[in-house]
C-alpha cells in the first residue's frame, strides 16, 4: 500500500487518529454487520424467549418463499429498468449539450439540481402527479383512454416507482457524461470529420466506445443506487404494494425485519443483500483499475 | 465546431428545453399546490396556476405543524435536519482526514488492516443491515438523540478515500522541508495540509450535507417521538393520514421546505458540488 517516501516517526499518534473512525466502523458496522450473519444461521421461537441455530434453513427457506423468489424478480425488472432510463437520459442530454457552444452553462445549472432532492420527496412529488383521483398524469391519461391506477394495477405501481426513482439520478449521470465527453480528444473527432464522418457516424463509432467505461462505470453505480437507495421511494410511494408487485428486496428485509418480526429470514436476506453489494464494488473497483492501466 | 448542422443543434436545443421542463414539472405542481387551500384538491383537476394561500400554508405549518396527523411545526424539524445535516458533514470530514493522515503519513502495525477495515464499510449500506444496527443504537440508549442520529452514518470510506488520494498528490518536500524547519505531526497537518485540502473539504461538504440532510430510514427508525423528526421521514407522515385523502397543499409545503435547503447548497456552490462528486465516486 502507497505511502510517503519519508514518515513520521511516532508510535502512538496514528492510532489516535484512526481510533475515531475505527470506532464508529466497528460498533455500527462490522458488529451489527457480523451479528446479522450469526443471526441468519439462527431462528427464534414465536415469543423470542429462545433461538436455536439452524444452519442454513433460513437461507433455504428463501429459496421456497414465494414472496422472496417474487422480490427477487421485482428487483430485476426495477433495478434494470432504473439504470437503463436514468443513465439513458443523461447520455441524451450529456451529448446534446456538448453539441452546443451557447448557453451549455445555463442549461447545466437547470439540469444538475434534482440530485439535491431526496428520493423520499421526489417518491411523493410523482406519487402526487399520478394520483388516480385528482393527478394530472392520470388525467391526461385517460383522454387518450387509459384508466391509470397505482393503487390496483401492478403494471402502473412499477412505471410510477421507476419513473420516481430515476428522476434524480438523471442528473448524476448527466454530470459524469459530461465529464467523459470533455475527455476525449478533439483531434480524433476532427480526424473523422475531415475522413467525412458524419455526426452520426462519429457519435456511433468514436463517442460511445470512448465513454464505455464511464458508461461500465454508471450502470455499477445506479444500480446500486436502484437496489439499496430507493427504500425511500418505494417507502413514501406504494409501500411495495400492490399485490407485492414493487416490493425490492431491500424493502422486504425492512418489512420482514421489523413489520414481521421474522428475525431470523431478515437476516439471511441481509446477508445475500450484502454479498451483492460486494460483489458489484468489487466488479467496480477491478474496473476502475484496468481504466488506469491504459 | 467541426461541422455546420444548423438542424442538428435546433435538435440539441430542444432535447436540453424538453428535459429542463420534464424535470422542473414535479417541483413546479409541487410548488403551485403550495399555494392552495385544501378544498381545491378534493376533486376534479390538480391546480396548475398560483392560488392565494402561500402565506397561510406555510406560516402555518412552520408555526403549528399539522394537529389531525400529529406532526409538529415545520421550524423545529428543519432545525433537526440542519443539526443532523451539518453534524454527519462535519463528523464524517473531521474522522476521516485524521485517518488518511494517519494512514498515508505514518508507518505502524496493522495499517493495512486498519485501511480494510474502513474500506468494507464502502460495502455495507446502513438499509441491508438495518436490524441489528438499530439493536446496537437501542443497547446504547442512543434512541431519540441527535447523537443516535448521526454517529453511526459518519463512518464514511468515500473520504477518507478522497483523503488519502489528494495526500498521495502533496509533494513529498513539504513534509520533508517542514521536518527540517523542525514542525511534528501535529504542526505539519494543522499548518500546511489542512490549509491545502482547503477545496476538497469544501467540495466534500456540499455532496454529504446533501447526503446527511436527505437520510430517511435511518431517522424513521431512530425517532420515537416528534421532538426528533426530521423533514424528509416527517412527509411520508402527513402524507398517511389514517382513514382520509392526504391534505396535499400541506404535504406539498412540507415537500417544498424539504427539498429548499439543499438544492439552494447545490445551485449556489455549483462548482464545488460537481468537483466533489465526480471525485468521491472515483
Amino acid at each position: 500500500m502507497q505511502t510517503k517516501r519519508t514518515v513520521f516517526g511516532n508510535r502512538l499518534l496514528p492510532y489516535a487518529f484512526l481510533l475515531p473512525q475505527l470506532a464508529v466502523t466497528v460498533i455500527f458496522f462490522l458488529w451489527p454487520a457480523t451479528q446479522a450473519v450469526i443471526q441468519s444461521f439462527q431462528r427464534e421461537d414465536a415469543f423470542g424467549l429462545s433461538t436455536t441455530w439452524v444452519g442454513l434453513a433460513n437461507y433455504a427457506d428463501l429459496l421456497h418463499e414465494p414472496t422472496y423468489l417474487n422480490s427477487l424478480k421485482v428487483t430485476a425488472i426495477f433495478a434494470p429498468a432504473v439504470t437503463l432510463l436514468s443513465v439513458g437520459l443523461g447520455l441524451v442530454f450529456a451529448v446534446s449539450l456538448d453539441r452546443l457552444v451557447r448557453g451549455s452553462r445555463v442549461y447545466a445549472a437547470l439540469l444538475v439540481w434534482p440530485y439535491a432532492v431526496a428520493p423520499a420527496v421526489a417518491g411523493i412529488m410523482w406519487w402526487f402527479l399520478f394520483n388516480p383521483t385528482i393527478g394530472l398524469l392520470p388525467y391526461l391519461l385517460a383522454a387518450v383512454g387509459y384508466r391509470w391506477d397505482h393503487s390496483l394495477q401492478p403494471t402502473d405501481a412499477m412505471i410510477l416507482v421507476v419513473i420516481a426513482a430515476s428522476w434524480k439520478q438523471v442528473s448524476y449521470n448527466f454530470l459524469f457524461f459530461m465529464a467523459g465527453l470533455q475527455a476525449i480528444p478533439k483531434s480524433m473527432i476532427e480526424a473523422a470529420a475531415i475522413d467525412g464522418a458524419g455526426p452520426v457516424k462519429r457519435f456511433f463509432t468514436i463517442v460511445f466506445p470512448l465513454l464505455s467505461p464511464t458508461t461500465f462505470f454508471l450502470a455499477v453505480i445506479n444500480l446500486v443506487y436502484a437496489m439499496f437507495d430507493t427504500f425511500p421511494v418505494i417507502h413514501a410511494t406504494t409501500g411495495g404494494n400492490p399485490a407485492q408487485s414493487t416490493n425490492i428486496l431491500v424493502y422486504k428485509v425492512f418489512v420482514d425485519g421489523f413489520i414481521g418480526l421474522n428475525l431470523g429470514s431478515s437476516a439471511a436476506q441481509s446477508v445475500v443483500l450484502m454479498a451483492i453489494v460486494v460483489t458489484l464494488t468489487v466488479i467496480q473497483f477491478k474496473w476502475v483499475e484496468r481504466k488506469v492501466t491504459y | 465546431m467541426i461541422d455546420r448542422h444548423p438542424w442538428l443543434d435546433a435538435l440539441a436545443h430542444a432535447v436540453l428545453i424538453a428535459g429542463i421542463l420534464i424535470v422542473a414539472f414535479p417541483v413546479y405542481v409541487a410548488v403551485i399546490a403550495s399555494t392552495h387551500g385544501p378544498n381545491d384538491f378534493m376533486s376534479g383537476l390538480v391546480p396548475l396556476l398560483p392560488g392565494s394561500d402561500a402565506i397561510a400554508n406555510y406560516s402555518s405549518m412552520l408555526t403549528d405543524g399539522l394537529s389531525s396527523s400529529g406532526a409538529p411545526p415545520l421550524g423545529g424539524m428543519l432545525w433537526n435536519s440542519l443539526v443532523m445535516a451539518l453534524s454527519i458533514a462535519f463528523g464524517k470530514i473531521a474522522i476521516s482526514i485524521l485517518s488518511a493522515y494517519a494512514i498515508v503519513y505514518f508507518r505502524f502495525p496493522f495499517r493495512a488492516v486498519a485501511f480494510w477495515m474502513i474500506f468494507v464499510t464502502l460495502m455495507l449500506p446502513v438499509e441491508v443491515r438495518i436490524v441489528p444496527t438499530f439493536k446496537v443504537v437501542a443497547d446504547l440508549g442512543l434512541l431519540d438523540s441527535y447523537a443516535g442520529l448521526t454517529i453511526p452514518l459518519i463512518a464514511s470510506a468515500t473520504a477518507t478515500f478522497l483523503f488519502r488520494q489528494f495526500f498521495l498528490t502533496v509533494p513529498e518536500e513539504l513534509m520533508e522541508a517542514a521536518r527540517i524547519d523542525g514542525a511534528g505531526p501535529l504542526k505539519f497537518f494543522r499548518d500546511i495540509l489542512l490549509p491545502l485540502s482547503r477545496t476538497n473539504i469544501a467540495a466534500l461538504f456540499v455532496i454529504l450535507f446533501i447526503y446527511g440532510w436527505n437520510q430517511y430510514l435511518w431517522p424513521m427508525m431512530i425517532t420515537t417521538t416528534s421532538s426528533h423528526y426530521t423533514i424528509v421521514m416527517g412527509i411520508k407522515r402527513m402524507s398517511d393520514v389514517a382513514d382520509a385523502l392526504p391534505q396535499w397543499n400541506v404535504v406539498m409545503t412540507t415537500v417544498v421546505l424539504a427539498m429548499l435547503p439543499p438544492v439552494i447548497v447545490v445551485v449556489g456552490m455549483q462548482r464545488l458540488f460537481v468537483k466533489g462528486l465526480i471525485e468521491t465516486e472515483k
